[in-house]
C-alpha cells in the first residue's frame, strides 16, 4: 500500500532512525551517521515508490533496490521490517552470530534484501545488470540504487555509469546520499571529489537536485525521475550524516560508532521529542 | 589423439556458446572488449540483443553479470584470465560467489601459453584464485570436443562456475564418443609407473609423453583433470595406490593449481610424494607459446625426463 501522505511518511522514518539507534546500541557496533542520512530516502522508497510486496519477496516483477552504501543495514533492516517483510523483533538480533541480519546485507538470507552488497562501489553495476535485464524482458521493473557520497571514490561507480548511459537504462533511478563526510574526514579533504553534478551530468545522466531530508519534494523526485525517457537518472539528495540526532550530526566519528548507555538514553529522547512535536502538527 | 587437428579451447567456447544461445534464450554474453580474441564475437553477431560489451571495465562486467542472474538470466562473462580473476576479483567474490549468483566466467588466454604478450597478460594464478572461493566450481577443459560439452554442462549447474580456456591451439584428443561427467577425471591408459595428472593446455603433452614412453617401455597413465573443484578424490587416491609415481603439470604456478589441489588430496588420504610440474613461482615471459612451454619445463620432453628420472 502506498503512504502519500507526508506527514505519515516523516512518522515512519523517525520510527526508522530509533531503530537504528536501538540495533547498532544492541549490537555494540555498526553504522549509524549514514543510516541516519539516509533514513527518509528509504522511506520515500519503500512505502510511497516502489512496486513491492512483502508477501512476495521474491516476485519477478517487484521493483529492486540495491544498497550500494551496504554497510547502512541498519536503516535498511529497519524500513524492510517496518514494511512486513519480517518482525521487527528480529531487529534485536542484528550482527549476531544466530542472526539473519548480516553486518552487510546478504540477499540469500533476508527477505527484500534484492542483492548483497558491503565492498563499496559494486552495487551499481548490479543494478545496472538488473534495469538491462528487466528491459530485455520486458518486465517494466524501476531498479534503485542508493549511493553514498565516499563510495563514489570508487572507479567502478563510473564503469557502471558509461553502461548504463550506454544501455538508455530510464528505468535505473540512482540517489547519491550527499552527506560530504567519509571515514576519514570531509570528502573534499580526503579524496579530492569535487563537482558531482557535473560528472554524472557529464557521463550523460539526467541529474536532480533535492534536500535529502524533505518528504515531499524527495517524492517529486522520483516522480519526475519516472517520466525521464533513454537515459538514467541520478537524485543528488543533500544530506545530513546522524541527521535527528543533534550531537550525531555532521560529525565523521558517528560514521561507525555504537552509542554508550548515555548517548543512547539521550538520541531516543530527541528522536521522541520530534516525533511527539510531529505528531501534534498531524 | 589427432595430432595433426589442432583447435584453441577459446575457439571451441565460441562456437559452442552459439549452439547454445540458439537452444536456451536464457543464456546472455558479456565481454570487455576483447569479443574477438575470446570468440564470443561469433555469439554477439547471431544474438546482438544478448550481446554486452561493457568496454574495457572488467570489474563493471562482473557486476552486470550478478545483477541479470538476479533476473534468471544465465550471463556467461568473458574477458582474459588475468583481467577477469585478477582485476574483478573483489567484484567475483562478494558480487557472486558470496550470494552464490548463476553466473558463468570464461575466461580466455589463460596461463603462459599465451605467448608474445609476456607476464602482464599471462595468467598462472586464476586456479589458485577461484579454487579458494566458497561456492564457486573450476574447470579447465583440455580439447575441443571436451570444451563444447562443458560450455553446455556448466548451463545447467546452479551457481558460479569458472572455466579456464587458452589461446594456443592444441591436438583434438577425444571423440565425439567419449562420456564427459562433471566433477569426474578422465583416465587415458592404465600404465602403473607414473600417473601423470594434468589440466588444459598440459594434457596432450601428457599424452605425448605417454606414447613415447612407451616406446621406452615405460608405461604411465594421463588423468585429465576437466574439473578441479570439485576435485576428483576417488581418481586421485586410486592413482596413488596403483602407480609408482605421481606427478602433476600444469600451466600455472605450482602454488594454488591442480598440484596443490592433489597434494591437498594425498596428504589427507593417501600420503604419497608428489611431483609438482608447472611455473615455479615466477611470473612468464615473451615468446612463443611452444618455446615457453619447454622453458618453463611443462612440455612433452620435460614431463618425459621427470617420469624417468
Amino acid at each position: 500500500m502506498k503512504i502519500t501522505n507526508v506527514t505519515s511518511l516523516e512518522n515512519i522514518s523517525y520510527k526508522v532512525r530509533k531503530n537504528i539507534i536501538k540495533m547498532v546500541y544492541n549490537a555494540k557496533s555498526g553504522h549509524i551517521g549514514g543510516s541516519l542520512s539516509c533514513a527518509d530516502i528509504l522511506t520515500v522508497l519503500y512505502f510511497n515508490q516502489m512496486n513491492i510486496n512483502p508477501d512476495k519477496p521474491d516476485d519477478m516483477l517487484r521493483d529492486r533496490f540495491v544498497l550500494s552504501k551496504g554497510h547502512c543495514t541498519p536503516a535498511l533492516y529497519s524500513v524492510l521490517a517496518e514494511k512486513g517483510y519480517f518482525d521487527l523483533d528480529e531487529l534485536k538480533t542484528f550482527r549476531n552470530i544466530d542472526s539473519r541480519l548480516q553486518g552487510h546485507p546478504d540477499m540469500k538470507k533476508i527477505p527484500g534484501v534484492d542483492m548483497t552488497t558491503g565492498s563499496l562501489g559494486q552495487g551499481l553495476s548490479s543494478a545496472v545488470g538488473m534495469a538491462i535485464a528487466s528491459k530485455m524482458e520486458s518486465a517494466g521493473c524501476r531498479v534503485y540504487c542508493l549511493l553514498g557520497d565516499g563510495e563514489i571514490e570508487e572507479g567502478q561507480i563510473w564503469e557502471a555509469c558509461m553502461s548504463a548511459y550506454k544501455n538508455k537504462l530510464d528505468n535505473l533511478c540512482v540517489v547519491l546520499d550527499n552527506n560530504n563526510l567519509q571515514i576519514d574526514g570531509k570528502i573534499s579533504d580526503v579524496s579530492g571529489l569535487d563537482n558531482i553534478e557535473g560528472k554524472f551530468s557529464s557521463f550523460g545522466f539526467n541529474v536532480i537536485k533535492v534536500d535529502g531530508h524533505n518528504i515531499s519534494n524527495l517524492i517529486d523526485a522520483f516522480d519526475t525521475a519516472k517520466q525521464i525517457k533513454g537515459r538514467p537518472t541520478i537524485i543528488i539528495a543533500s544530506t545530513v550524516k546522524g541527521k535527528g540526532v543533534s550531537f550525531m550530526e555532521n560529525n565523521a566519528s558517528w560514521h561507525g560508532k555504537a552509542p554508550n548507555d548515555e548517548e543512547y538514553e539521550k538520541a531516543i529522547t530527541e528522536l521522541d521529542t520530534i516525533v511527539y512535536a510531529n505528531k501534534s502538527n498531524d | 589423439m589427432d595430432i595433426n587437428k589442432k583447435i584453441a579451447t577459446r575457439q571451441s567456447y565460441g562456437e559452442e556458446l552459439v549452439e547454445l544461445g540458439r537452444k536456451n534464450e536464457k543464456i546472455v554474453v558479456l565481454d570487455a572488449d576483447l569479443s574477438s580474441a575470446t570468440k564470443t564475437g561469433m555469439f554477439a553477431k547471431e544474438f546482438p540483443d544478448r550481446f554486452i560489451n561493457v568496454g574495457i571495465a572488467e570489474q563493471n562486467m562482473m557486476g552486470i553479470a550478478a545483477g541479470l542472474s538476479t533476473f534468471g538470466k544465465i550471463p556467461y562473462a568473458s574477458t582474459f584470465a588475468m583481467f577477469a580473476t585478477g582485476r574483478g576479483y573483489d567484484q567475483i567474490r562478494n558480487s557472486i560467489t558470496y550470494p552464490n549468483l548463476n553466473v558463468k566466467i570464461c575466461a580466455t588466454h589463460a596461463g603462459i601459453t599465451v605467448g608474445e604478450d609476456g607476464a602482464t597478460h599471462q595468467m598462472i594464478e586464476d586456479i589458485s584464485l577461484m579454487r579458494t572461493l566458497p561456492n564457486m566450481k573450476v574447470m579447465c577443459t583440455s580439447d575441443d570436443i571436451q570444451t563444447k560439452w562443458a560450455v553446455e554442462e556448466i548451463s545447467k549447474i546452479e551457481g558460479p562456475v569458472y572455466l579456464r580456456l587458452c589461446r594456443l591451439s592444441t591436438p583434438v584428443i577425444y571423440t565425439e564418443k567419449q562420456k564427459f561427467e562433471f566433477g569426474k577425471g578422465i583416465q587415458i591408459g592404465d600404465g602403473t609407473d607414473a600417473s601423470i595428472i594434468a589440466t588444459g593446455v598440459t594434457v596432450s603433452e601428457a599424452i605425448k609423453a605417454q606414447e613415447e614412453l612407451a616406446k621406452r617401455g615405460v608405461n604411465v597413465r594421463v588423468i585429465d583433470i576437466h574439473t578441479i573443484k570439485p576435485i576428483d578424490t576417488d581418481l586421485i587416491i586410486k592413482c596413488a595406490e596403483e602407480t609408482k609415481k605421481i606427478i602433476t603439470v600444469e600451466d600455472h604456478n605450482i602454488i594454488g593449481g591442480i598440484g596443490s589441489a592433489v597434494c591437498e588430496v594425498l596428504s589427507e588420504y593417501h600420503p604419497k610424494k608428489v611431483i609438482r610440474m608447472g611455473i615455479k613461482d615466477e611470473f612468464g615471459k615473451s615468446g612463443k607459446a611452444e618455446e615457453l612451454m619447454k622453458y618453463f619445463n611443462i612440455d612433452c620432453e620435460s614431463i618425459i625426463n621427470k617420469v624417468i628420472d
